[in-house]
């Protein structure tokens, strides 16, 4: 069958089975989205920005385990997308970008919207292409999904000239791939799991330290099993969160720079610490060496190059989770680590995750109230700074996907795109964004395309009127010099300013007058009594919603350990953290 | 320890390609000493010659990225097997009539050959490992040194192994 390229690319990505595809035209891509028209497989949603586009394709892979799509013009287009795409990567999501390029010809010429797409995205992307042979295009868009999904997954970008899209060609779209210097090793090495199991077996108190391969892994069910049956505690990485039930017993909570005590004194106690598809970020050991200070690793994970990086590694295994979990759960047995369980589930006592009860608006208690409408059965995303991290704090997630946060960049205008694409993913499902009034207004034009797509997402905008996560580390760190980070100072402000109170001046903008003017309800919460009521109603209704709620300002997630301290160093307020400073 | 590594690494022989590799030193702050690059046995292929100096930590970790690539086809460390190593070198330098009788003797010491030859200078194109081109720029460069142009090693295993 003779195709143009635009037809071929639309009939590459149905034998790839994509429904959804996210993205905006433009001059060199009006061939693909000319073929794009009406096609009955594939809903195409025109976000408003590029960056929405990607990350919407980006959250709908995270929440489906499928890669998402987009598509964008060349230049402008292409440049949009690059922060997305760096998300992407460093959270090792699934997403294939197919970017226009101006035709072939001109290539290199500083033609009108032209940019060196491959050049610019490479130390983004697990691999990118561009197509200069049409007789390439076929195999090209094969091997992008194919080095996109499988493996460490990641980003793939293929860029396609003008030209390619409007010649004709005898369209054949492979069975199978075969690229020579990409194998990643699926199965783990027998000896090794047989290491790993002694290892575990002799253990006084092993800890197990899981991220989010288990979830790329779908491998849930496999730690769960293995959980189980041997009695390890678990602990989870901002990106796990949901990998391994957070109702469970055996969980103590996230670890890391805003971990619960009790996993971060587990991590501190361990003699085996067991991770799994997790990468030892700055975030999670804080410092470096004295993280684990009584432990011996094992460190499970598809990509070699994330074992040993950062830490020395006793027992590597390089595979796929869910296999070496198979594996590792024929051999397990139970374990006899009773004082160990009881010195954990003692911390967890001593020191669960809290917040001041009292008559203040608290974002701890709205999201403790989310938890409990929502059953915990919601799709969250979070926008970046305190309000993800309370969220990972305060709402527990029982099932993998249910968490899409932006953990490896921390990108601020993450969540709202990325909801539109979870809500594509799962139609039937309750999405929320937990949202920061500072990071919201970096992508805030895409409650245009929420409203345009009668999409039913709630935004819980936890409104501090303060970048708030930057603020709460000049708090602690800079004496209270809130140097750029609050969001209501207009030109009348004093110069020096660290106390917010009823002086100040109005928000900008009225957010719900903004959700109004997008057909969205908006709603402001200024009471406590007043956050169940609202997250009722707007969880029970099929618009799109805006909550507003005007928390306290100078609320602070804790704990917290100091950057480059070690993670059992915990602190809690401005004295802690000039106690630590002095120390 | 701080030590020198030789890898050879064969990649697809495509445009990006190599600024793709240079973008990994540079990214990850890797220093690159020596690189060199051609086509293979195979058009289809070129093989990369890199020289690193750094830890044994930070070699793993270069060699392990370097395998991640997708047009990354094979990395070998060639300094944990036997191999040999070559370097050409064309130097230019100043040698009026008088002195050019010296620098033939010098040339033929190292088994070099005049390439150039101008009313002053000379130009020698000498090949041999580091230690000797070294050597070379040494002994010359009391006659003034005009030019210098290194192609940075090529290496390959000893014998039979691939
Ligand atoms: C694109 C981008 N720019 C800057 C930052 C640095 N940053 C991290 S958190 C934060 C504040 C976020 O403010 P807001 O969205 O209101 O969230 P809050 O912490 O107040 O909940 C900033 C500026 C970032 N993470 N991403
Ligand atoms: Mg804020």
């Amino acid at each position: 069958m003779k195709l143009t390229g635009a037809l071929a690319i639309v009939e590459a990505l149905h034998k790839e089975k994509i429904t959804t595809i996210f993205g905006i035209p433009g001059g060199v891509v009006i061939p693909l989205f000319d073929a794009l028209y009406g096609d009955k497989k594939i809903n195409m949603v025109i976000t408003k920005h590029e960056q929405g586009a990607i990350h919407a394709a980006d959250g709908f892979a995270r929440s489906s385990g499928k890669p998402g799509v987009c598509i964008v013009t060349s230049g402008p287009g292409a440049t949009n997308i690059v922060t997305g795409l760096a998300t992407a990567y460093m959270d090792s999501i699934p997403v294939v970008a197919i970017t226009g390029q101006v035709p072939t010809a001109i290539i290199g010429n500083d033609a009108f919207q032209e940019a060196d797409t491959t050049g610019i995205t490479r130390p983004v992307t697990k691999h990118n292409f561009i197509v200069k042979d049409p007789n390439e295009l076929t195999s090209v868009l094969k091997k992008a999904f194919h080095i996109a999904k499988t493996g460490r997954p990641g980003p793939v970008v293929v860029d396609i000239p003008k030209d390619i899209t409007t010649s004709e060609f005898e369209f054949d779209y492979p069975e199978k791939v075969s690229i020579p210097g990409y194998n990643p090793t699926v199965h783990g090495h027998t000896r090794q799991i047989k290491k790993v199991m002694d290892a575990i077996k002799e253990a006084k108190r092993p800890l197990i330290y899981a991220g989010g391969g288990i979830i790329s892994s779908d491998a849930s069910s496999e730690l769960k099993q293995f959980v189980k049956t041997t009695g390890t505690p678990v602990t989870l990485t901002l990106m796990g969160l949901g990998a391994y039930p957070g109702t469970e017993p055996e969980f103590l909570g996230m670890l890391g720079m805003h971990g619960t005590k009790t996993a971060n004194y587990a991590v501190d106690r361990c003699d085996l610490l067991i991770a799994i598809g997790a990468r030892f970020d700055d975030r999670v050991t804080g410092k470096l060496e004295m993280f684990a200070p009584h432990a011996k690793f094992i460190h499970i994970d598809i990509d070699p190059a994330s074992i040993g990086k950062n830490v020395v590694i006793d027992i590597p295994i390089v595979g796929d989770a869910k296999n070496i979990l198979k594996e590792m759960n024929k051999h397990a047995v139970k374990l006899d680590i009773k004082n160990w369980q009881n010195e954990v589930s003692k911390w967890k006592k001593e020191h669960p995750l809290a917040f001041m009860d009292d008559e203040l608006l608290r974002p701890q208690y709205i999201i403790d109230q989310l938890y409990k409408i929502t059953k915990g059965d919601a799709i969250i995303t979070t926008e970046v700074g305190q309000n993800q991290m309370w969220t990972a704090q305060f709402y527990k997630f029982d099932k993998p996907r249910r968490l899409i946060t932006s953990g490896g960049l921390g990108t601020m205008g993450y969540g709202l795109p990325a909801a539109i694409g979870a809500q594509f993913a799962n139609p039937d499902s309750t999405v929320i964004d937990i949202a920061g009034d500072g990071s919201i207004q970096m992508n805030i034009q895409e409650m245009a395309t929420i409203s345009q797509c009668m999409l039913p997402i709630k935004i819980v905008l936890l409104n501090n009127g303060y970048l708030g996560m930057v603020r709460q580390w000049q708090e602690f760190f800079f004496n209270k010099r809130y140097s750029a980070t609050c969001l209501k100072r207009t030109k009348g402000c004093p110069d020096i300013c660290s106390n917010p109170g009823p002086q100040c001046p109005q928000y900008v903008p009225d957010f719900v007058k903004l959700a109004e003017a997008y057909n969205a309800v908006g709603i402001r919460i200024t009471k406590k009594s007043d956050v169940q009521g609202a997250l009722r109603d707007a969880i029970s209704t099929d618009k799109a919603v805006l909550l507003d709620f005007i928390i306290n300002p100078e609320e602070n997630v804790t704990p917290m350990v100091p950057a480059g301290a070690p993670i059992n160093k915990m602190i809690s307020s401005k004295e802690d953290a000039e106690a630590f400073l002095l120390a | 320890m701080e030590k020198e590594y030789t890898l050879a690494v064969i990649v697809e022989n495509k445009s990006g390609v190599l600024a793709h590799i240079a973008g990994l030193f540079s990214g990850r702050g890797f220093n690159i000493s020596e690189l060199s690059v051609g086509e293979t046995e195979n058009p289809d292929y070129s093989r990369i010659t890199i020289v690193v100096k750094g830890d044994n930590k930070i070699v793993e970790q270069i060699k392990k990225q370097l395998n991640k690539f997708i047009d990354v086809i094979k990395v070998t460390d060639l300094s944990n097997q036997p191999s040999v190593h070559r370097e050409i070198i064309l130097i230019k330098i100043k040698a009026p009539p008088s002195k050019r009788q010296e620098v033939f003797q010098i040339a033929e010491v190292f088994k070099g050959k005049i390439i150039d030859i101008s009313q002053d200078t000379l130009t020698l194109e000498v090949t041999g490992i580091t230690e000797k081109i070294e050597a070379l720029i040494s002994i010359l460069r009391p006659y003034g040194i005009q030019e210098i142009a290194r192609t940075g090693r090529v290496s390959i295993s000893r014998g039979m192994s691939k």
